[in-house]
């Protein structure tokens, strides 16, 4: 019998979205694999979100009370309960949490992991991974050999399925031990309202916004869309936004459902951080522009005529 | 201070992939330092300035890897150790920092830079499970880093902003974009590059740790949903028409 265990993310005492995506991803190979999936929800006042996952497939949930994230507690945390249920899959969301203590919970605990995975399926009683790899220029399938097999799941990539399990809670205290690092600030101010890497919608600008006083064009638009507000390189290095919002290689890897570049060319490394959206639609005057590649829409035209005439007719429409 | 610097050799972004069974064809490809490990070299090179000490970069692969190496010696390193793992699957994270961490253990370390993630894989786990292997902080995303005496203080980058962290030697970081500039190399320095000695290492050296990754097989990227250009008289025939595409065709919005 293989167990899969799911670790769920929360954003200001929210549940993520995409603890949904992998429990239902979660149940989806404990039912090939016959096994439960269990939920564990690390941070405080977490027991009201039992329900939530119960209804995408989690036969039980594990609640951990604990205070503000920290990496190395965090590893701590997960690794004792992944010793004490002992799942034969442990799936992690590939975020910005997850990728800080993913990496010692898979030395703790002595499992392989494959990291950044967009597909999941069950082969001869292991789970094989997919995921994009050389910028998405290939993919690739792996299997993980050792007894406790751990894949960190990218936001998005994953649908969500109602399907009840029990949902029954447990309440664990596995030792958080102590962190040598201590967070001494945060400043959260600079971000977006709706997190890039994990948005299902994001509207992009590049150079062709001509300058930052125009962001509110798009951001017009991102927020009747309850979207993201993504950048090229070329519109950060111009200093024009910050560099959190820079999507491709040296920026962050999207995989949203729809992803609106306006005014940006579509150079392979912009490509390489949104080239799996599912939908593209690229605004751009020039018909040209290697954006149209890979866009799905694609209209040759002046973003700052299409964008507000876009964001009007979402208006009526989404009202 | 003993600092060392991670370097994968990774396909340049530009070069053109051809899937093989479980790995891809390598004729042709372009080799490039992943461009993250590039500010990790650069910030070595900037604590070995300030503090004193020496900077080791550290490569895994086969030999064509030390040409990487090369241009880290070209920008400033004082040693380079090619880890020899000839059939190298380059996602295999767990084995990898496993060779790194036992040969950081043998140097007795005090600071292991790598980028935040290699351009092949996306994987972002190597440094930190680096840091898990020997029992030391971490520090992922760093966009900015001030090191002095055994007190370590940085930025990091999180979810929607940064984080003012303080630890102490030794530590593992994780280059983010902006944690400086990376230096060019100067023609004089790739010439005096091109006669240094590169150490090897073998696995065997390194406790021969396991592989936990299986290949099953490369694939070439999923087929694009086909696209079209849309035709309208103006900008608002294009937004109708666009609303509508992702409203009942695409059922995105
Ligand atoms: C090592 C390395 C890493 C890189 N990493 C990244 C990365 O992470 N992300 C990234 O984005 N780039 C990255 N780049 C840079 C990349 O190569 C391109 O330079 C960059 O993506 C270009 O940004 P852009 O499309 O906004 O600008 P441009 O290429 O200048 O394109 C602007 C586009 O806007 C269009 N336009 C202009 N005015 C209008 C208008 N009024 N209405 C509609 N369209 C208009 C133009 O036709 C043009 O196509 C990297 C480069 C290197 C070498």
């Amino acid at each position: 019998m293989s167990n899969v265990l799911i670790v769920g993310e929360l954003k200001n005492g929210e549940l993520k979205k995409i603890s949904k995506e992998i429990t239902s991803a979660g149940r989806k190979i404990a039912d090939a694999l016959g096994g439960k999936v269990t939920a564990l929800l690390i941070g405080s006042g977490v027991e009201k979100f039992a329900g939530d996952l119960g209804a995408v497939g989690a036969d039980s949930i594990v609640t951990v009370n604990a205070g503000d994230f920290n990496a190395e507690t965090w590893a701590n945390l997960v690794a004792g309960v992944i010793q004490d249920k002992k799942p034969s899959v442990v799936l992690v969301p590939h975020t910005s949490q997850g990728k800080d203590y993913s990496p010692r919970v898979a030395v703790k605990v002595g499992a392989g992991i494959v990291a950044d995975a967009v597909g999941l399926s069950v082969d001869g009683g292991k789970v094989v991974a997919k995921k994009p790899i050389y910028s998405g220029k290939a993919y690739g399938n792996f299997k993980i050999t050792s007894d406790v097999a751990i894949f960190t799941v990218r936001p998005n990539s994953q649908e969500v399925v109602q399907k009840a399990g029990a949902g029954a809670t447990e309440a664990a205290s596995p030792s958080a031990g102590d962190a040598k690092v201590k967070i001494v600030s945060s400043d959260l101010s600079g971000g977006n309202k709706v997190q890039l890497a994990e948005a299902s919608i994001i509207v992009s600008g590049g150079r062709g916004i001509k300058g930052p006083e125009n962001w509110p064009v798009l951001q017009g638009l991102a927020d009747v869309l309850g979207a993201a507000l993504g950048a090229s390189r070329a519109a950060v290095d111009a200093g024009w936004i910050s560099h959190s919002h820079q999507v491709g290689q040296t920026g962050k890897t999207v995989s949203p459902n729809c992803y609106i570049a306006c005014g940006i060319s579509g150079a392979i490394q912009h490509l390489a951080g949104m080239g799996s959206s599912k939908y593209i639609v690229a605004i751009n005057k020039d018909g040209d522009a290697p954006i149209f590649k890979v866009a799905t829409y694609g209209v040759v035209g002046d973003l700052f005529e299409v964008v507000p005439a876009l964001t009007d007719e979402f208006k009526k429409v989404l009202g | 201070m003993k600092i060392i610097v991670l370097v994968k050799q990774v396909p340049d972004t530009e070069t053109n992939i051809k899937v093989g069974d479980k790995s891809i064809n390598e004729a042709g490809i372009k080799w490039i330092i992943s461009p993250y490990d590039e500010f990790a070299i650069e910030e070595g090179l900037r604590l070995r300035e300030k503090n004193g000490g020496e900077v080791i970069a550290v490569s895994l692969g086969p030999d064509r890897v030390q040409e990487s190496l090369r241009q880290a010696y070209a920008m400033g390193a004082d040693r380079a150790v090619q880890i020899k793992v000839d059939n190298y699957v380059p996602f295999d994270t767990v084995l990898t920092a496993e060779l790194i961490a036992n040969f950081a253990k043998a140097e007795n370390a005090d600071i292991i830079i790598g980028g935040r993630q290699s351009i092949d894989s996306d994987s972002s786990q190597v440094v930190i499970q680096v840091a898990e292997g020997l029992g030391i902080a971490h520090i992922s995303f760093a966009v900015s880093l001030e090191i002095s005496g055994t007190s370590v203080k940085a930025t990091k980058e999180v979810e929607g902003g940064t984080q003012v962290v303080e630890t102490s030697l030794p530590v593992a970081i994780t280059a983010q974009k902006g944690l400086n500039e990376p230096r060019y190399p100067n023609l004089k320095g790739l010439m005096a590059a091109k006669k240094k000695p590169i150490e090897t290492k073998t696995p065997a050296d390194l406790g021969n740790p396991a592989s936990k990754i299986e290949v099953v097989g490369l694939e070439p990227p999923p087929p694009r949903i086909p696209g079209r250009k849309l035709e309208a008289a103006d900008a608002k025939g294009y937004a109708e028409q666009l609303v509508k595409a992702l409203r009942e065709e695409a059922k995105v919005i």
